[in-house]
């Protein structure tokens, strides 16, 4: 058939746009950033870094697992309720992803900080500032809402897939509520859940602008290490190492999730309404 | 099904197609003829027309005609990074001395012509041949200003002011804030340690960032015009920062307060040039040149606090602001300020490294790594369960199939 | 169970608009400290019509959304067919591609693509390579592949048979492509759309690599408002964007439960 043939532009787009790209990075992470010669220098420079990739991926990995538990009772709820409201509902879930992210992250600054509106109710009824904001446990803050959304429609769109039969069937052959839901519907949700966690891990383990509004001195990411070479200190060479890094680290990370998954295309869960 | 989504589509579509009309109309009415020259100056650093003083750049574009696509960064170091970096057609720009100076010798600006900016004639005799442009061919200086300690005194012990040793002062722990670029960050830790504020030793760079290494725990974070909403909200109580931007702060929050430390600190001066990649240079000529007009200058820098470099501008001022001792110290106080000179490329990339370095240490690395080794663990563990599982039932599954 | 999964949605609701309800208040403050309500006005919003450089952004932004998704979900789509026709091995080689931007943090996108245009711009001896042009195609790159993932589970669903009914009944191959194909995919075509274009609207990290001075949208500056004292109107222009989106979400919705409620109907009558 020639209709193969309406890939190509496609193709040709993203050969361009994306692997060419991809190849200049890999150039930039093995040259020096003044003389342009060969060097391992850059990505030796990891060993520097390593305690922040760490910390990247260790506050990305908890706000995943707490997306996830947060996440499961409302897509399971969401999936479970009347057509009508099911729509509304997953609307009331999809819109916060259109606004500005930005913008909601400072509001949360607001309510958070010293001076914010959390601390000056508390400061009402007599008890002092807590240190709410600043801290690893803003940032996680920042991640698990800033990307819930993204965890919660591919949930509910494979709940909601699950033939509501065979959990009858399950019930009827004598499964307790417990039991239905241990052995049909959560293992029936595992592709949701793979790509659930791959959209919230992603975004969240490269995020510079959460830490940087959320976070205080002490919880410097590897997304702001990577904007400030680009954005700050010109070192083009360094932070396209350190791009080229986390890259292969998410990759590593979403194959191995991937490999739990039967479904192989990541993300339709997402697309497909 | 299909009829719900094609009149959603029809829908969406009239309200997008809706939307940029009306904000077109809104929108200031742009004629195609017109130039418009792209000003990239630092955030919070021109007279907008807010507080009825004069909006700089609408009064341009009414004298001249030529429209202003105003832009702006807030370090140094972020503006010499978009230039490097290409790809950004700006006309005119306003570095601090040891950037003009840099952004020479790297060829990234180009000569002014002027015969297009005959009001340079205006500027003082003390800010012409400076040292970051030794001939006066690359710059026109913008303003300039001083570095000194802001702080509430609300909150801050008068016995403890004095020196730069009350941004290290443990009694205000997170409530202190710190320059976010690494040139006055490290001034201030060259100040304290009594080193020139230009040292290019690799020794006392590498004591500097030790010293503000010690100092992380007390900081709150490090801004640069964050500061205006954090220290007059008086969510921070201390901040470094320039002595202009304090005037301003001070209009907000009377309890602001400023000195300067013993021992040096920054002056500086911040000036404007073209790059040498502008695409309208008699345009951004003409820019500069309504900028030290001495009408447009004394206005602009009576709202944003900063000294002015032309003595005529001083007319145009309030009276207040010319005799304010912090917007124009005296001979005494500014013998003690020291500029900054261009530094070598090496000491500049060493500085960033130590910089980030400052940035990024932290002290729960391990513990980050055990509690996400632990997490992924569960996660793998799960998830290797129910795998495993699965396969052991399609085997059993298997088996029966075959009995 | 059920109950308790119930309270717990409505808590997580209030935990995802409490944010956005803090917003919309400050829009109303007469200060501008977020933190302390001074007072109840309006001025917030006048001072927004009257500003000229946030709502021609907006302008910026919708234009290049709905450009970004119009031109990749052309694209997708042809690609979509183009891949689902392929044997095995090319097809497994183009998903990958597919999901390079999928699984790629956004800063590594941002960062590559901004990379290229500097390089092509030094190519081309071009002084302002970054601005309009930068951010569609970066757009159309980060869209397209959301917009293949979701038409292609739309062809693997449908009936190939269809196809062939249509070129037995006489249909050229492209007119069976456009009266068959196109229209059975319609829905995984437009929810591509749809998706595409909330992307590339609320897009802020890649953007924030490739916008030029001459072509900036409104997230980019809303960062660089951030950096500076925060000027309420900003809040104004949030609530205001907040109410039309909702009440487009709104209409979608009632449209759709009035499609759906007919079509019970007329299922009802077709059984009496």
């Amino acid at each position: 058939m020639k209709n193969r043939f309406l890939a190509g532009p496609y193709l040709l787009w993203m050969a361009v746009f994306t692997l060419i790209p991809l190849g200049i990075v890999v150039y930039y992470a093995f040259t020096d950033s003044i003389t342009g010669a060969f060097t391992l220098e850059n990505l030796a420079k990891i060993g520097i870094y390593l305690p922040i990739f760490f910390r990247s991926m260790g506050l990305a990995a908890i706000a995943c697992v707490i997306c996830l538990i947060i996440g499961y009772p409302v897509a399971w709820c969401i999936a479970k309720a009347s057509p009508s409201r099911r729509r509304l509902l997953s609307m009331l879930v999809m819109l916060p992803m259109c606004m500005s992210f930005l913008l909601r992250t400072l509001a949360w600054v607001a309510l958070l900080e010293d001076t914010g509106i959390v601390n000056q109710a508390l400061g009402a009824i007599g008890l002092g500032p807590l240190p709410l904001v600043r801290n690893n446990g803003a940032v996680i803050l920042g991640m698990v809402y800033n990307y819930l959304p993204y965890m919660i429609t591919p949930l509910y769109t494979v709940i909601m897939k699950i033939d509501p039969k065979l959990e009858e069937a399950a019930q009827d052959l004598g499964c307790s509520g417990g039991q239905v839901f241990r052995r049909v519907t959560l293992p029936l949700s595992i592709p949701g859940i793979v790509s659930g966690i791959t959209m919230v891990f992603v975004p969240a383990v490269s995020t510079f602008y959460i830490s940087q509004k959320l976070g205080g001195t002490g919880t410097v990411l590897i997304g702001d290490v990577i904007e400030s070479q680009f954005k700050t200190a010109y070192n083009p060479n360094l932070g396209a190492a350190l791009s080229l890094i986390l890259m292969l680290m998410v990759l590593i990370c979403v194959g191995i999730m991937n490999h739990f998954s039967s479904d192989e295309d990541l993300g339709e869960e997402l697309v497909v309404q | 099904m299909m009829k719900t989504i094609k009149r959603t589509a029809v829908l969406l579509l009239t309200a997008l197609l809706l939307v940029p009309c009306l904000s077109g109309m809104l929108a200031a009415p742009v004629q195609a003829a017109e130039v418009t020259i792209n000003v990239y100056n630092w955030g919070q650093y021109i007279s907008d027309g807010s507080d009825d003083c004069i909006d700089v750049n609408a009064a341009f574009t009414e004298a001249t005609g030529i429209q202003v696509n105003y832009m702006t960064y807030d370090t140094n170091e972020s503006l010499y990074t978009k230039l490097k970096t290409g790809g950004s057609p700006y006309d005119v720009i306003i570095p601090s001395d040891y950037m003009a100076a840099r952004l020479i010798a790297e060829g990234l600006v180009q000569k002014i012509d002027f015969s297009n900016v005959p009001n340079a004639a205006y500027i003082d005799e003390a800010y012409k041949n400076p040292a970051y442009d030794p001939t006066s061919e690359y710059t026109v200086p913008y303003t300039w200003g001083t570095v000194g300690v802001i702080y509430n005194q609300k909150y801050v012990d008068e016995a403890d002011i004095g020196g730069w040793d009350l941004l290290w002062n443990s009694k205000y722990a997170g409530k202190i804030l710190m320059f976010d670029n690494n040139r006055d960050a490290f001034a201030i830790a060259e100040a304290s340690l009594g080193y020139s504020l230009n040292t290019t030793d690799e020794a006392e760079l590498r004591a500097c960032a030790d010293l503000l290494a010690n100092q992380k725990p007390v900081v709150q974070q490090y801004v640069m015009d964050q500061i205006y909403d954090k220290m007059i909200g008086e969510e921070a109580w201390i901040a470094p920062y320039y002595a202009g931007d304090f005037l301003m702060m001070q209009e907000e929050n009377e309890d602001l307060q400023f000195y300067f430390p013993e021992g040096t600190f920054n002056f500086f001066v911040d000036c404007c040039m073209v790059p040498a990649c502008a695409d309208h240079k008699a345009e951004a000529e003409a820019y500069i040149n309504f900028l030290l007009d001495p009408e447009v200058c004394g206005e602009n820098l009576d709202y944003l606090g900063y000294s002015a470099p032309e003595t005529a501008a001083k007319e145009y001022m309030d009276p207040e602001m010319v005799e304010n001792p912090i917007a124009y110290p005296d001979e005494e106080t500014l013998s003690r300020g020291e500029a900054f000179i261009y530094l070598p490329a090496e000491t500049n990339q060493y500085m960033d490294a130590l910089w980030l370095e400052v940035k990024t240490g932290g002290d729960d690395t391990v513990r980050m790594l055990i509690i996400f080794l632990a997490v992924v663990a569960v996660i793998l563990a799960v998830l290797l369960g129910y795998s495993l599982r699965k396969k052991r039932r399609k085997a059993r599954r298997g088996t029966y199939a075959r009995s | 169970m059920k109950r308790f999964s119930k309270i717990f949605t409505v808590i997580v609701f209030v935990f995802l608009y409490l944010p956005m309800l803090v917003l919309a208040a400050a829009s109303f403050n007469k200060g501008s400290d977020v933190g302390a309500f001074t007072g109840f006005t309006f001025q917030q919003y006048g001072a927004l019509f009257k500003d000229h450089t946030l709502l021609p952004l907006l302008r910026n932004s919708i234009i290049t959304a709905v450009l970004a998704a119009v031109i990749s979900t052309i694209l997708g789509t042809m690609a979509a067919v183009g891949i689902f026709n392929m044997n095995k091995r090319p097809k497994a080689i183009a998903m990958a591609i597919t999901n390079v931007p999928m699984t790629n943090p956004d800063i590594v996108t941002g960062v590559s693509l901004a990379l290229l245009f500097a390089f092509a711009g030094t190519l081309m001896r071009k002084n302002g390579v970054m601005g309009f042009w930068t951010l569609l195609i970066a757009h159309i790159t980060f869209d397209m592949p959301y917009v293949i993932l979701s038409v292609m589970p739309k062809l693997t669903q449908m009936d190939p048979d269809l196809q062939e009914a249509a070129l037995d009944l006489g249909c050229t191959p492209i007119q069976a492509f456009f009266r068959v194909v196109i229209h059975e995919i319609m829905p995984g075509i437009l929810s591509g759309a749809l998706m595409a274009f909330t992307m590339s609207l609320d897009d802020f990290v890649i953007s924030y690599f490739v916008y030029g001075p001459n072509f900036v949208t409104l997230p980019v500056e809303i960062y660089n408002y951030t950096k500076k004292p925060l000027q309420p109107k900003i809040y104004a222009l949030f609530t205001l964007l907040f109410l039309v989106i909702l009440a487009l979400m709104v209409i979608m919705n009632l449209l759709q439960n009035r499609d759906n409620l007919r079509r019970q109907a007329g299922r009802g009558r077709g059984r009496a």
